[in-house]
């Protein structure tokens, strides 16, 4: 008991002081590092309430995929991050006023918790299954095939628009490119292409 | 063992789904000049989704766990939505053409998007309903910037694409809102769970609700969300207008209804007064906002503000026959607005495409008969009897006044009034004015459109009108029939 205590206890630290450097370094390519720091700890902060499938997937994806990704983004192109920070006191009482209504509504939604919960109360809420009978992947499976495998259909859908869109948008036939033909290359016969010569000694090509 | 969810409800979806998958792959591997045939498979499988929806089960049938229903509200919205995607995919062919933008990607996202507005129409929870409108708004977003070499196509796909993210922001918060406070997604046990809830409704709910219905609004281009609708029709190619104006409409406004009418069927207090005022202002600013165009597309783009606000009547009336009125509305809006656009897209000087109400000028000498078309279409929008147009204000407005909404009524009567000025101004330019330079002749696809539209907008609508109204009927029960 105690043990997890002082576990959730540093992930927790490590990942609040991480994600605060993330915004706070001048570095942008350590910021990255931080919030792969801050990915991991939030892994770990997983793993302790039993949730190993989402932690393994934040590791693979966040930190793999979309963290590597950002990596690469931030030292391929060449961006003036101090320039990026300039307008940052005009920013300043839009970000306030955003902040303050994210606040009220958080207590808003606590004061209504506290009064009794939502309208219906939790019995609409989708049960929770325990977690000794099924294990989360399970769980996770259950909800996106089964319960709701129509949106996730209808994403698959969406998903293939956006990349005929992409293609659509984008994509140029240019003339003058020397393409590779598969066909004409599978055609090629040795005989047409390779010649072999007798070539005499000290006598050259 | 989990068991296959009931297939049976959303098979005209499957089927479509299915379809557009191997148009694509037909597009893909015939390459370029496979523009025609696409065009004319996704017609063919339209038609063959309506088949199905027609044969589809007798009844309400919910689906997929409760996030799929099919009952004759739906069926009624999809036809039309079917009927409106085929005719603007049969006229886009030509333009396209001579546009020279004719890829085969283009009657695919038609047939995409046409998925996404049947998932919205069947949606039966925040869920469905997002994703739907997301599939739908997504290939809208691409086609309107399908010119993409010409700065304002590319410039009306982007102001559509911001601006449609916004609302969808808008719409997931509301959603996020209902689902925090009401517990639960789905439209059946919303309605049940704000039907039980004693007392006043919980303000989070209703805070929630109000931002998914101006999400919706933004859709359906109802004041005050409809800044960007003058633009993107200006700007996306003209055929791709001729298809926003009418099956997204449709698809919307039929989700809205679902969404205020089935879960919000409760909170109807709340929401009549947003929708009157949306209403209201829709007819102003369409009426207004119309007089000084030039553009014929941009004068379209109001008229069909204008239009939703009349709709919005129907609805705002909070009854049977309310949205009964709505969906006749629709349905003579459809034909209205494609025969319109159809002239549009015929209107051609020496090949080149023009859409100056100028360019109109003296096309009764020209072209008699498409001037006549067009004045027919031009009285039935203006709402003058015994045009269908008449028909389609008589059954919205009725019931709001009978629902005792007289200010409403009489604005919209205002409004009216308004509106006959600027389409009187194109019948004037048609039959008053000078040739400038004559149009080309239409193409015999778009000429048979136009008469075809023509002819349902007068006389021919009044053998319709029974079966459409029966129709209507039947939709609008069987949704209240539901709560």
């Amino acid at each position: 008991m105690t043990l997890t205590t002082i576990a959730f206890y540093a992930f927790a630290i490590v990942l609040l002081a991480s994600a605060v450097r993330v915004i706070t370094a001048k570095n942008p390519v350590h910021s990255v590092l931080f919030l792969i720091l801050a990915f991991f700890n939030a892994a770990g902060l997983f793993v302790l309430i039993g949730a190993e499938f989402v932690a393994m997937i934040l590791v693979i994806v966040y930190v793999g995929a979309v963290a590597v990704l950002f990596l690469f983004v931030v030292m391929m192109l060449d961006i003036n991050f101090q320039e990026l920070r300039q307008g940052f006191m005009q920013y300043m009482p839009v970000g306030l006023v955003v902040g303050a209504i994210l606040a009220v509504e958080l207590v808003f939604l606590a004061v209504t918790q506290l009064a009794g919960g939502p309208v219906g109360g939790q019995a609409n809420n989708a049960p929770i299954p325990p977690v000794d009978q099924v294990t989360n992947t399970e769980a996770i499976g259950q909800i996106l095939y089964t319960d709701y495998v129509y949106a996730f259909q209808v994403s698959g859908l969406i998903l293939l628009v956006a990349m005929i869109g992409a293609i659509v948008l984008t994509l140029r036939s240019r003339p003058g490119v020397r393409r590779q033909q598969i066909g004409q290359q599978l055609d090629r016969k040795r005989a047409e292409v390779v010649q072999v010569r007798k070539v005499p000694t000290r006598g050259g090509v | 063992m989990a068991t296959l969810p009931d297939l049976a409800p959303a098979l005209p979806e499957i089927f479509l789904a299915c379809a557009s998958m191997a148009l694509l792959m037909i597009g893909v591997f015939r390459g370029d000049g496979s523009l025609r045939l696409v065009s004319w498979l996704t017609v063919a499988s339209f038609i063959v989704t309506g088949f199905l929806l027609l044969q589809g089960p007798e009844g309400r049938a919910v689906t997929f766990n409760g996030l799929f229903v099919a009952d004759s509200f739906g069926t009624f919205a999809k036809l039309l939505i079917l009927i409106a995607s085929s005719l603007a995919v049969i006229l886009s062919v030509n333009y396209l053409e001579k546009e020279r933008v004719a890829r085969f990607e283009y009657p695919v996202l038609i047939a995409l998007a046409t998925l996404g507005m049947l998932a919205m129409v069947s949606a039966n929870d925040l869920i469905s309903l997002y994703v739907g409108l997301e599939l739908q708004s997504l290939a809208l977003y691409v086609i309107a910037s399908f010119k993409r070499d010409v700065a304002k196509s590319t410039e009306a796909g982007l102001k559509y694409f911001v601006l449609g993210a916004l609302s969808s922001g808008l719409l997931l918060y509301g959603a996020s809102l209902v689902y925090g406070f009401a517990g639960t997604t789905s439209f059946d046990k919303l309605a049940t769970v704000l039907a039980g809830a004693e007392g006043a409704p919980s303000v989070g709910v209703v805070i929630g609700m109000v931002f998914v219905a101006a999400g919706l609004a933004f859709k359906i281009s109802a004041v005050p969300f409809h800044m960007w609708t003058p633009d993107v029709y200006e700007g996306a190619p003209t055929s791709v207008t001729a298809f926003f104006a009418v099956a997204p409409k449709v698809a919307a406004i039929t989700l809205f209804i679902r969404v205020l009418v089935g879960p919000f069927g409760d909170l109807a207090v709340q929401w009549q007064q947003v929708i009157q005022f949306c209403a209201a202002a829709s007819m102003i600013i369409g009426a207004l906002g119309a007089i000084q165009q030039k553009n014929i597309k941009r004068l379209m783009a109001y008229s069909s503000i204008g239009h939703i606000g009349y709709a919005l009547v129907g609805l705002s009336a909070g009854s049977v026959e309310g949205v009964r009125g709505v969906l006749i509305y629709m349905a003579i809006y459809l034909a209205m607005n494609v025969g319109v656009f159809a002239i549009i897209l015929s209107m051609r000087q020496s090949g080149r495409a023009v859409e100056e109400i100028a360019d109109l000028g003296g096309l009764s000498k020209t072209h008699p008969m498409l001037a006549f078309a067009m004045a027919v279409f031009m009285w039935s929008l203006a709402g003058v009897p015994p045009a269908a147009g008449f028909w389609g204000k008589w059954a919205v407005f009725l019931p709001a006044i009978q629902a005792g909404l007289y200010p409403l009524a009489i604005v919209g009567v205002i409004a009216s009034g308004i509106s006959c000025f600027y389409y009187l101004r194109v019948i004037k330019a048609m039959y008053f004015d000078d040739v400038t330079e004559p149009l080309d002749r239409p193409t015999p696809t778009a000429g048979f459109v136009v008469a075809g539209a023509a002819l349902f907008v007068f006389p021919v609508y009044i053998f319709f009108l029974s079966p459409i109204t029966s129709g209507a009927a039947a939709a609008a029960a069987a949704l209240f029939g539901a709560r």
